[in-house]
């Protein structure tokens, strides 16, 4: 009986999982079209499977090692099990193979049953606690059905009843493992998961590369979109993406505004994209909810994710209480691109609605009007720096570098920071220039905030600036500014070579052009700013300058790629939305923990948020201000150079 | 979002609001001028109402651009009526307005830029025939060609008027906050150019118009140890000292006092 019922079990399986396959490719490719290669993004997969996503989910071994016994022995016994059962080829050693592969596959299912016994409060249960038990009802079932076929047991063992356990053992782990995966079950990360990786939005993040600039919004075509409020207005690949979603709530584990009891979880984000995309109402979510946040959620009137009044399936509050900071990109094993989403829907709010809360619409009336957040006169750009001479770009014909000076002349505390850096590169003895005047916002903030429109007009305006001088380099303290000219000017014909002060100093500092006493501060711990670390991947030259300087640095368990954020990115400080606590309390807490006397940092906004916990806290001092400190006066400082202190000029 | 107020009844009630082409005090780019756009944001409240809004001027590029931030507050369509230079546009818009016969104008207090004498209102009202109300912050209900309106006073303090329409109000500073503009109704929206003749202001002609400078001003030092005082002083308005509030007097015992003022001040002199 079974090796009648066996092959035709597998058949129907098959064609049912490449009915619902087929389903799904139309479900997703309702979206706005994003061209890629259709054969290059299938052939690329494997290899993107086993490198790239497998080196996220390495982080957790746990799950890394159940997921290999898991998914491999599944994918193995599969192909093996429609040779031997499906076309009856038992023969030699492939009905071994099988049975090898089903114990494999038999142990990961144990331990993804042991995982859920009492799961972290960042799983989702709902169908994903039934998935283990499917998973043993296969490999049992395979395995048992198996053993006749090598000869273990005689053909016709034990009774009818016994071969219709295994077959109803098999239907339903088939069902789960194979149609399941096309039709919508917990296995459809599997399916969408891996065509997610061949079709990605951001092909340049595989293979060790970076991709973190926000896409620019076509707006000469007065019929694209200016950004996303129904689920049809992403991209196919972005919601192929949403699809690949498996819940295990890596992103709401390390999101700083979950952590803070702010309105967001990417997880939740994220399964709300895909029920705009399938039912159409969260009632069927089973994980953690955004904080604060009860009772169900539908679609709004008209297919809107975002209701202009009342309730739909996301707030508003949501979208806004985001960071950027990439936490949850980072952390994501299936590389989904939460950021993207989020800032897609806010560009909708912003630009269509003109509902950017909190002081959203003044600080853009301002970047509008006059150039910077601060709606100050773009004329007292220079008025920080009137005692230091500095030497302007426009009255040279080339420099070095360009210091790119930021929003932060504007801000007392970060011009510290900048007469430290200027110190320094006068000590070193480099040939740098500014704009003054002539420099404008990057529009790191207007992008965030969603306002594609004064984003665009300000960079085309300080590509036009820019392309009027001749200069090395770019360096700036602000990692912002960094992100924004190296990543995101390229879209419109503004190529440079960029540095993060960090990156220059250790330059400086590693060709011997500035030399250093040892610092004598104390203990000391290093905050990585987002925009530098998990946007640009720079987490070496900050600790190296640091080291330079003598310092160990007492690293906090969240350093590197999964450093909280300080609260200061995506425009979260304008818009504040309000939560239980501050990001930058907690993150002031975690620095405590180290026992440092000083945190080392390398952005204003980290600096300024930081700075406005109460004290007693850790200092926070610049990177720039470490090194200004520590100069040793062997090499000869050029003549203009004062070693006197600076007098502050209020503005 | 804050939902908008919007349950202020008043059906069919046509309001046209004259906007002009703002200048930002530090930087002087061209947008929405702060009070215009705040009336507007009134007339976007009142809820039944329909709105229209209307501009005289030269149509340059750069009115056009500062005209579209009042569309980018989700308006469909402004009316450009185009002026040559230094035109003098109470006519064209007395003309305009006996037209469409709106039951309520609405305009800022005074323009950003140019003469900016905030005259416009007051010969509008005065060529039409009909009320003019100024320092406007909120219009509490309409009915029966009645408008229940709260006027600014100094110091935050309010005055509830009955006005009959049509009439023409000019908007205070005071009044609430306009909505942000946003870039993609600002894209959509149209502005409708229509062609009037266009009366030469000679007066205005022949100004010479330069760009104000900001004079030094004395500090006024207020020498007290209290910080109640020195606030007090910090925030108080200029003028208005003395004076006395009559109330439920007669129209002889009003006029004698007033009469006696004018005498006082050396206004009248007999």
């Amino acid at each position: 009986m079974l090796d009648i019922l066996m092959p035709l079990l597998l058949a129907a399986a098959l064609v049912l999982a490449v009915v619902g396959a087929f389903r799904r490719i139309a479900m997703w490719r309702r979206g706005r079209p994003s061209p890629v290669n259709i054969m290059k993004g299938l052939t690329s997969i494997p290899k993107r499977y086993l490198v790239d996503l497998h080196h996220v989910v390495e982080r957790d071994k746990y799950i890394a090692h159940t997921h290999v016994a898991t998914a491999g022995g599944f994918v193995a016994s599969m192909v093996l099990a429609i040779i031997v059962h499906g076309f009856d080829l038992a023969s030699g050693i492939l009905g071994w193979l099988l049975l090898l592969f089903t114990a494999i596959m038999f142990v990961g299912s144990v331990l993804v049953y042991r995982r859920r016994i009492n799961p972290p409060a960042r799983l989702s249960k709902g169908p994903f606690q039934r998935l283990p038990k499917s998973l043993i009802a296969f490999s049992v079932g395979m395995f048992l059905t198996t053993l006749p076929a090598v000869g273990l047991m005689p053909e016709n063992a034990g009774s009818w009843v016994f071969a219709l356990v295994l077959v109803v053992l098999v239907a339903w782990g088939v069902s789960e493992l194979v149609f399941g995966m096309t039709w919508g079950g917990p296995m459809k990360h599997a399916f969408a998961g891996a065509l997610h990786l061949g079709f990605h939005r951001r092909q340049e993040r595989f293979g060790g590369g970076r991709s973190t600039g926000l896409k620019p919004l076509n707006l000469d075509d007065e019929s694209s979109p200016l950004g996303v409020i129904k689920p049809e207005e992403f991209t196919w690949n972005q919601r192929l993406g949403f699809d690949a979603c498996v819940q295990c709530g890596r992103c709401e584990a390390v999101c700083p505004a979950f952590a803070a009891g702010q309105p967001l979880n990417p997880k939740k984000l994220i399964q709300d994209m895909v029920a705009s995309m399938t039912t159409g109402t969260d009632a069927n979510y089973a994980g953690s909810n955004y904080p604060g946040q009860t009772g169900t959620h539908e679609v709004g009137p008209g297919g809107v994710l975002v209701a202009r009044e009342g309730k739909a399936l996301v707030d508003a509050d949501t979208l806004w209480s985001c960071t950027t900071c990439r936490a949850c990109v980072e952390e994501c094993p299936m590389m989904i691109e939460h950021v993207d989403a989020v800032v897609d829907i806010r560009r909708h709010l912003t630009l269509e609605h003109g509902e950017t809360p909190g002081k959203g619409a003044d600080v853009l009336n301002n970047l509008i009007a006059t150039d910077n957040p601060g709606g100050f006169s773009p004329n007292s750009r220079m008025n920080w720096a009137t005692d230091l001479e500095l030497p302007m770009l426009k009255d040279r014909d080339h420099a070095e570098v360009l210091l790119w000076l930021g929003d932060g002349v504007f801000d007392m505390r970060n011009q510290r920071t900048l007469r430290a850096l200027i110190k320094v590169l006068r000590a070193g003895n480099v040939d740098f220039a500014v704009l003054g005047n002539d420099e404008r916002d990057s529009g790191d903030l207007a992008r965030r905030l969603g306002d594609e429109a004064t984003f665009q007009s300000l960079a085309k305006r300080n590509i036009a600036t820019l392309a009027k001088h001749s200069f090395d380099c770019i360096v700036t303290c602000d990692p912002h500014s960094f992100h924004v000219l190296k990543n995101e000017y390229g879209d419109f014909g503004g190529h440079y070579e960029v540095y993060h002060h960090s990156g220059y100093l250790n330059l400086l500092i590693d060709s011997g052009r500035v030399s250093l006493n040892k610092a004598d501060v104390g203990t000391v711990t290093y905050h990585d700013p987002c925009y530098l670390g998990r946007y640009n991947g720079e987490y070496d030259a900050p600790r190296s300058v640091l080291k330079a300087l003598g310092l160990e640095v007492n690293e906090m368990a969240r350093s590197g790629y999964r450093s909280r954020c300080c609260g200061g990115g995506g425009g979260a400080p304008v818009v504040d939305v309000p939560g239980k606590q501050r990001i930058p309390d907690m993150r002031m807490e975690d620095i405590r923990e180290t026992g440092a006397e000083i945190v080392a940092v390398g952005c204003p906004q980290c600096t300024a948020m930081l700075e406005g916990v109460v004290e007693p806290r850790p200092d926070v001092k610049d990177i720039a201000e470490l090194v200004a400190d520590a100069l040793s006066d062997t090499p000869a400082p050029r003549s203009h150079a004062d070693n006197k202190e600076p007098v502050e000029v209020v503005a | 979002m804050k939902p908008r107020e919007s349950d202020k009844k008043s059906a069919s009630l046509s309001i046209s609001v004259l906007v002009s082409t703002g200048r930002h005090p530090i930087t002087g780019r061209p947008g929405r001028a702060d009070q215009d756009s705040r009336a507007v944001e009134l007339a976007m409240n009142l809820q039944g109402g329909s709105v229209s809004l209307l501009h005289a001027g030269q149509p340059t590029e750069e009115c056009k651009e500062a005209l579209r931030g009042y569309l980018g507050m989700g308006i469909d369509r402004i009316s450009l009526i185009e002026q040559s230079e230094h035109a003098d546009i109470t006519e064209v818009l007395t003309k305009t307005l006996k037209s469409s016969n709106p039951s309520l104008v609405l305009a800022g207090t005074q323009a950003e830029q140019g003469e900016g004498s905030g005259l416009l209102p007051f010969l509008l009202a005065e060529s039409l025939g009909w009320s003019l109300v100024s320092g406007l912050v909120s219009i509490e209900s309409v009915e029966n060609g009645q408008a229940t309106i709260l006027q600014a006073l100094p110091r935050g303090q309010r005055r509830r008027l009955k006005v009959r329409l049509p009439a023409i109000a000019t908007v205070d500073e005071s009044a609430e906050r306009a909505r942000q503009s946003a870039f993609g109704p600002a894209r959509r929206g149209t502005i409708e150019t229509i062609s009037e003749a266009s009366h030469i202001d000679e007066t205005l002609a022949s100004f010479e118009i330069k760009k104000a400078r900001v004079r030094p001003k004395r500090l006024k030092i207020v020498k007290s140890s209290s910080a109640r005082d020195r606030f007090k002083a910090a925030a108080a308005k200029s003028g208005g000292g003395g004076g006395q509030v009559l109330s439920d007097v007669s129209a002889q015992e009003g006029a004698e006092a007033i009469f006696k003022l004018l005498q006082e001040e050396n206004v009248l002199k007999l």
